[in-house]
């Protein structure tokens, strides 16, 4: 946004330049940051190994998808769900049941081609009705029922053993191979990860633009106008959980084989609430808050356990950290680290464009 | 918006029977089924059960230890959901820190007993210690971002975690159970027939009375409760601040004190459940997640900010779970799902609750 600002006046003095190609520079230079971030994620294997490109940025990416599901309720439709972990811990389950697992008892050994999409229309079919209970009730009602029910789910997996395999779960959960390429290769699957990362942040970001995202963020603002306008309020929101929930199950697959195992705590209150807490911490107001939160989260709960001993402090203490990380942001900045980067940005702008 | 604490078109006594006949006379049919299903449920307590009847339910040992267990569980989940509904209502505050709150209490009740060795003083102990949390969360914390709800369940959350964790380094992982007194120790027989001898004679129903007294004593403390609400004049406040909090300050009511107040009230609740909760089961790591998922299916299912709906909805949660746990062991917690999917699809404000 503060990018945009400072760049969308240069191109406009390019007098004599052709057209298309002022146009061109013009789009190069507003999406300079997305370009670059683009291409360094792109050329990353070359140099990291596979821990830092599986376990750091794989594992964020995985985690920014699943946030986005949260973001893009929260941010474009007023609606804070906890429910969205929920949504990829059902697709993560249900493509161990369908697809495969070492439980033969359980899984069914699908191919990867047909258990996939039946995982995923699953959860949106899940999410879908978890959005038809809270569309019904108003703002922070949103908060107390999806928490409700992914605890449901929760206690569900754990006591649960002819479907979920109770507190055990899932392991070793085969590759998927397509394409002669095994996708559970380290470098194969960051390039996988990083595709649905990108297409999905794309696909928000456009449907934040289009008239649905445009009518869903004036259901936000105002429902009653909406309605008086002639808007299906609850059909807008339904739709929104609908999609969301799609977002969130790709991540919940893409987690399965990330990790090579589901177990009731890969969808428990606490990764409920981390999710929330990387969704706050990067911020609701842009789709990109979503996967900067969710670097931040994979830096902090890798690094921070040696960083706490380093200084003397007991590393046990990391959730002790992430609660004072994300009641700081709250307190200070509700619109988390984007909220922050704005306004440093607006004032470091501020006094140059008076110079200027 | 407002949101109710009983029901609230009459407030004097002798108004109340009159609403219920003239329900009654609005809607008979309901009515009668409402008292046949009450008649058979009596019946399917207190008298012994024909022959074929054990095929479908199982023994009557089991079906009457579940109600029992349930109904039970529901009093000590309305110590806990009152506290939680209570602050909603007034403060449109979701607390989502009030499982830590229990926990807290928990901890507090059981260090009490160690040091003092009296059951009854851990109470006060639980009751102050949590109380003493919960009002400076209000003042420190919330006073300073009033009405922005979204913020201040963040907050709550954040603090969970934080509390949480604090908890874990003091008392660790291991699960501490609270020991019942000598005095509450062992079964009262109780004149429930569960079973017939081959020899005719009567078995009777032999049930935990520590289990027994928690509670009458929660039933006490919601009697009282809605005593306090409806005849002193604070509690006028607390339901004149629940309908319209804007109004009562305007009116140089000290909106703030009160808030402190029934936000200390609500979390002291919370922590004496806690030292309920460890002499019923035991008090771990884990269990502040369990009975703030308890609270939050009270409160939807009973009604947001209704202390007569906590009620209902902790019976409801309680003796689901219940049974859920003994005639269906991997599908109890959708037993509880199902039931707060219904009430959320015919009433989203719950049962009791107001728009």
């Amino acid at each position: 946004m503060a990018l945009a600002e400072t760049t969308d006046t240069s191109p406009i003095g390019a007098l004599g330049a052709p057209r298309s190609s002022s146009a061109l520079s013009g789009w190069l230079s507003q999406h300079a940051a997305t370009l670059i971030l683009g291409v360094l994620l792109l050329i990353l294997p070359a140099v990291a190994g596979s821990f830092i490109l599986v376990q750091v940025f794989g594992w964020a990416m995985i985690l920014g998808i699943i946030a986005l599901s949260l973001m893009f309720l929260g941010g474009y439709g007023g609606m804070v769900s906890l429910a969205q972990m929920t949504v990829a811990g059902v697709s993560g389950y249900m493509i161990t049941v369908f697809g495969a697992s070492s439980l033969p008892a359980i899984s069914l050994f699908w191919p990867w081609w047909v258990a996939a999409p039946i995982a995923i229309a699953i959860a949106v079919a899940f999410g879908a009705l978890t959005g038809a209970l809270s569309a019904r009730t108003e703002g922070i009602y949103t908060i107390m029922i999806t928490l409700a029910i992914a605890a449901a789910f929760f206690y569900l997996t754990l006591q649960n053993w002819p479907i979920f395999n109770g507190f055990a779960g899932f392991t070793t959960i085969p590759a998927p191979i397509a394409f002669g390429i095994n996708w559970k290769h380290p470098v194969p699957l960051y390039y996988l990860i990083l595709f649905f990362a990108a297409l999905s942040y794309l696909a928000v970001l456009y449907i934040s633009r289009a008239p649905f995202g445009l009518a869903l963020q004036g259901v936000r603002d105002n429902p009653r106008r909406m309605e008086a306008i002639g808007y299906n309020v609850t059909a807008h929101r339904i739709a929104a959980w609908a999609f969301a929930a799609l977002i969130a199950a790709i991540g919940g697959i893409l987690m399965v084989w990330l990790n090579n195992q589901i177990s009731p705590g890969s969808a428990g209150i606490e990764a409920t609430i981390d999710l929330l807490v990387i969704a706050v911490v990067g911020g609701l107001g842009h789709p990109i808050g979503a996967f900067i939160g969710a670097i931040i989260y994979v830096i902090l709960r890798t690094f921070a356990l040696d960083a706490l001993v380093q200084v003397g402090l007991d590393g046990r203490r990391f959730q002790t950290l992430i609660g004072l990380t994300f009641l700081v942001i709250v307190l200070f900045s509700p619109d988390g680290v984007i909220g922050l980067w704005r306004r440093w940005s607006a004032r470091a702008l501020s006094p140059r464009r008076r110079d200027g | 918006m407002a949101t109710a604490f009983g029901n609230e078109e009459t407030v004097r006594g002798a108004g109340r029977g009159d609403a219920v006949a003239r329900w009654i006379g609005r809607n008979p049919l309901p009515a009668l089924v409402i008292a046949v299903a009450v008649i058979f449920a009596l019946w399917l307590i207190l008298a012994p059960w024909p022959a074929g009847f054990e095929d479908v339910f199982g023994k009557k040992r089991l079906f009457i230890n579940a109600l029992f267990n349930g109904v039970t569980l529901g009093g000590l989940y309305f110590l806990v959901a009152t506290g939680f509904t209570l602050i909603f209502g007034l403060m449109r505050n979701v607390n989502l820190a009030h499982g830590s709150l229990y926990l807290f209490g928990g901890y507090m009740g059981y260090e009490a007993t160690q040091w003092t060795d009296s059951w009854l003083l851990s109470y006060v102990v639980a009751f102050l210690c949590c109380a003493a949390v919960g009002a400076a969360m209000q003042f420190f914390i919330f006073r300073r971002m009033e009405g922005e709800d979204l913020r201040q369940t963040l907050v709550t959350l954040g603090l969970s975690i934080v509390f949480s964790d604090l908890m874990v380094w003091v008392w660790g992982g291991n699960a501490i159970q609270i020991d019942t007194p000598d005095y509450l120790l062992g079964p009262t027989p109780t004149p429930i027939v569960v079973a017939i001898k081959s020899s005719g004679e009567a078995v009777f129903l032999q049930y935990p009375r520590v289990r027994l007294v928690i509670f009458i004593a929660a039933v006490l403390i919601g009697i009282g409760m809605w005593l306090a609400l409806h005849r002193t004049r604070i509690g006028v406040m607390i339901r004149a601040g629940v309908d319209d909090r804007d109004m009562l300050s305007v009116l140089g009511y000290r909106v703030q004190l009160l808030f402190i107040l029934v936000f200390a009230f609500g979390a002291g609740l919370a922590g004496m459940a806690g030292i309920v909760g460890g002499t019923f089961q035991s008090i771990s790591l884990g269990e502040d997640q369990h009975f703030l998922l308890a609270s939050l299916q009270v409160v939807i299912v009973g009604g947001m900010g209704s202390i007569p709906g906590a009620a209902l909805g902790a019976i409801i949660i309680g003796c689901a779970e219940q049974f859920g746990q003994t005639y269906f062991q991997n599908y109890a917690t959708v037993l509880t799902f199902v039931i707060m999917v219904i009430v959320l699809a015919i009433r989203p404000q719950g049962l009791l609750g107001r728009r």
